[in-house]
């Protein structure tokens, strides 16, 4: 049963792990509020040029520090006054000549990444930048592509995953600009590691879906592949492309034709909501900017782009969810993509069970 | 803000006499077991004089075989709740809590230096430890009065080797903190668990050092002073009233008990709220709290009841109270 939880504590986001937070050109010196797994944050860019990401409660009256303000580098709660600095820790407190020795808010570990802001929500102790997902097509080097955020989706994370993981649903959501008959009849390889999932489907030899044809810009039947590999625990990266049938794509020489990437970082809001990082990257024509513009509103455009399409689906399936609790997920043969990652999910969920930290945890 | 306490039951597991005043206590939990933080404490409820009351005791390790550890040391002048935590054996219950934390340490710095003093290894050990783990660059100073009052420094030393440093009264040494100051790296941080005297020191050196206030980090028990605990009387001339504060018990739990609605929060000195003014003291004010400024101290305007007291004597001071009138003139508008 997909839908539900393995776990027994229910929870349904591991706390250890690294989780896109905002845009690294959207925090500023400027106070900005997030909820990730639950957690209320509150980043802002420090003048040194650093991030930092506080709880968003005043220690005192738990007011959201993110309705204060930022005085250079400490923030200054909008009730009282008390001031923190971006360790979290007190440093005024307003009719006295003293700070509480215990007085502080906790300061989430967080890192700048492949032009993502990137915030680690469990133990601080376990936060290990080496488990920063591998997101380099996001960088702007390579690969080419702007991309956007839907904050607040309403949906379970993992459907999102589910949704990526499995594209089949371009058929039938996309069948407009994606789409293809032939995703239905290829078969398709599904492996992993510890803590990785890859999704493996080549079409040979079909008519191209009408945006990999203008892509192309060259007439003829293509060979098509889908390579999309899951990070635990929420990272989708989907290397597709097109090249003419025949010039070598499947041997390894895509030379021939365009390779695309669509990315996905997503973060955990609530269990029933997120907030979905996207990106559309390509390797080809990486200088036209007519071109990026246009791929970004091809994927969000007033409602019509194929993310809008998506949206729409994976909250009305959350709706769906939420009135009938009790009605099981039946599983297909194209859902073994989503159920390792799934299942690479609820091994680190396993390894949370029972270690749970102290919720005024050490900074 | 008061804690919300999420109490469970847990079962002694054994006891192991650290030192004759020191005694580890080791719990099982009955329920979940939440991996403590290092400088957590847990708080266990205590029956003291027939009524139940709360303590509060860092966490000794960390306890990675699931099993909480607390050390107690056994007060002469305790208010009965190391005296209730002594009377523990294997197969007692224990109501306590998840474990808390009032004295995180924050991992990364580029040095740390941790002092203890006496009883106040407990936290420092676990920093200690969760430093050696890490990897980090760090110092320990350890202040205890003799060899024989040691507890925990065997196994202490055993994780830190050469970074622990010993310093023993009986040996006629003295910890040089500005000294130990000097030799931390500029970004780093300091840690301080021991009695009151021990910190204010601390926070003097550590002012005079320039560095930021912050990276002071410290926790008391509250219960130390620079004079021991005797009895002393408290009067309130606006109440007419006369009350006897017995060495084991606070001057708010005296207050309170003889009629004198008080409020507090925090029962260890940090809050303030429980401050009252002082009009008068014979004998010396003990300050043991960390609310007060030292210049505060030295004024003598107010004293921190919940921790606070006077050696000897007798101290008048002022309450909230603009409502009761001292007996004999009652209906006098």
């Amino acid at each position: 049963m997909l839908g539900s939880n393995a776990m027994a504590s229910g929870k349904i986001f591991p706390l250890n792990a690294w989780y896109p937070a905002a845009w690294c050109h959207e925090i500023e010196p400027a106070l900005a509020a997030r909820t990730i797994c639950g957690k209320d944050i509150v980043l802002y860019r420090r003048s040194d040029g650093g991030v930092a990401a506080l709880e968003d409660a005043c220690w005192h009256r738990l007011l959201p520090l993110s309705m204060g303000r930022l005085a250079g580098d400490q923030v200054v709660c909008g009730y009282h006054g008390l001031v923190f600095n971006s360790m979290g820790r007190c440093t005024h407190m307003p009719a006295q000549k003293t700070i509480n020795p215990s007085a502080c808010v906790r300061a989430y570990p967080v890192r700048e990444r492949h032009r993502l802001i990137w915030v680690w929500p469990g133990d601080p102790a376990l936060a290990d930048p080496a488990a920063l997902p591998d997101f380099h097509w996001n960088d702007g080097a390579e690969w080419k592509g702007e991309g956007g955020t839907f904050y607040g989706l309403k949906c379970d994370y993992r459907l999102v995953i589910d949704n990526l993981m499995d594209l089949t649903h371009e058929t039938y959501v996309h069948s407009d600009s994606i789409g293809h008959d032939a995703i239905l009849d290829t078969p398709f390889e599904v492996t992993h590691t510890d803590r990785t999932a890859t999704m493996t489907r080549w079409m040979i030899n079909i008519e191209p879906p009408p945006f990999w044809g203008r892509q192309l810009g060259k007439p003829g039947r293509v060979d098509r592949w889908q390579i999309v590999t899951f990070q635990a625990p929420a990272v989708v990266v989907g290397d597709v492309g097109v090249a003419p049938t025949g010039s070598g794509a499947p041997e390894g020489d895509r030379s021939k034709g365009v390779n695309g990437a669509f990315l996905a970082a997503i973060a955990p809001e609530s269990e029933t909501s997120c907030h979905y990082f996207w990106n559309f990257v390509r390797t080809f024509r990486t200088e036209d900017a007519e071109l990026t513009r246009d791929l970004q509103r091809a994927h969000v455009n007033n409602g019509k782009g194929v993310y809008d399409q998506d949206h729409v689906v994976l909250e009305a399936q959350q709706r769906a969810i939420d009135r009938n609790p009790r009605s099981p997920f039946y599983n297909l043969n194209i859902d073994a993509g989503a159920l390792w990652a799934r299942r690479m999910i609820d091994r680190m969920l396993g390894r949370e069970e029972g270690t749970s930290a102290p919720d005024r945890a050490a900074e | 803000m008061p804690e919300v306490i999420d109490w469970r039951e847990g079962v002694i597991r054994a006891t192991r006499d650290l030192t004759p005043r020191v005694r580890m206590i080791e719990i099982d939990p009955k329920g979940d077991f939440v991996q403590p933080s290092p400088g957590s404490h847990l708080n266990v409820s205590v029956v003291i004089r027939e009524r139940p009351d709360v303590r509060s005791y860092s966490i000794v390790g960390p306890c990675s075989d699931g099993v909480y550890r607390i050390a107690v040391k056994l007060l002469a002048d305790s208010r009965g709740g190391s005296a209730y935590m002594w009377s523990l054996v294997p197969g007692s219950r224990l109501t306590h809590s998840a474990p808390a934390n009032h004295f995180g340490l924050a991992l990364g710095r580029p040095d740390y230096l941790l002092l203890a003093g006496g009883i106040g290894v407990t936290p420092i050990f676990s920093h200690a430890l969760a430093l050696a783990e890490a990897g980090a660059r760090f110092r320990v100073v350890y202040a205890c009065r003799s060899r024989g009052d040691l507890a925990l420094a065997q196994e202490l030393e055993a994780s830190v080797g050469d970074r622990l440093d010993i310093v023993l009264t009986e040996e006629g040494r003295r910890v040089d903190i500005a000294a130990a100051i000097a030799g931390l790296d500029p970004q780093g941080e300091f840690y301080v668990c021991g009695p009151i005297g021990m910190l204010e020191a601390a926070k003097r050196c550590w002012g005079a050092s320039g560095r930021p206030a912050d990276r002071l980090r410290f926790e008391t028990f509250g219960s130390s002073g620079q004079y021991p605990s005797v009895p002393f009387t408290v009067r309130i001339p606006r109440l007419g009233k006369e009350i006897v504060v017995p060495a084991n018990q606070t001057m708010l739990e005296a207050l309170e008990a003889s009629g004198v609605e008080m409020i507090f929060d925090c029962l260890r000195g940090e809050c303030g709220l429980c401050a009252l003014p002082i009009l008068k003291a014979d004998g010396p004010v003990d300050h043991r709290d960390v609310f007060l400024s030292e210049a505060e101290k030295t004024q003598n305007a107010k004293l921190c009841t919940c921790v606070s007291r006077v050696c000897g004597g007798a101290i008048s001071v002022d309450t909230a109270d603009r409502w009761h009138r001292p007996a004999g003139r009652e209906g006098t508008p």
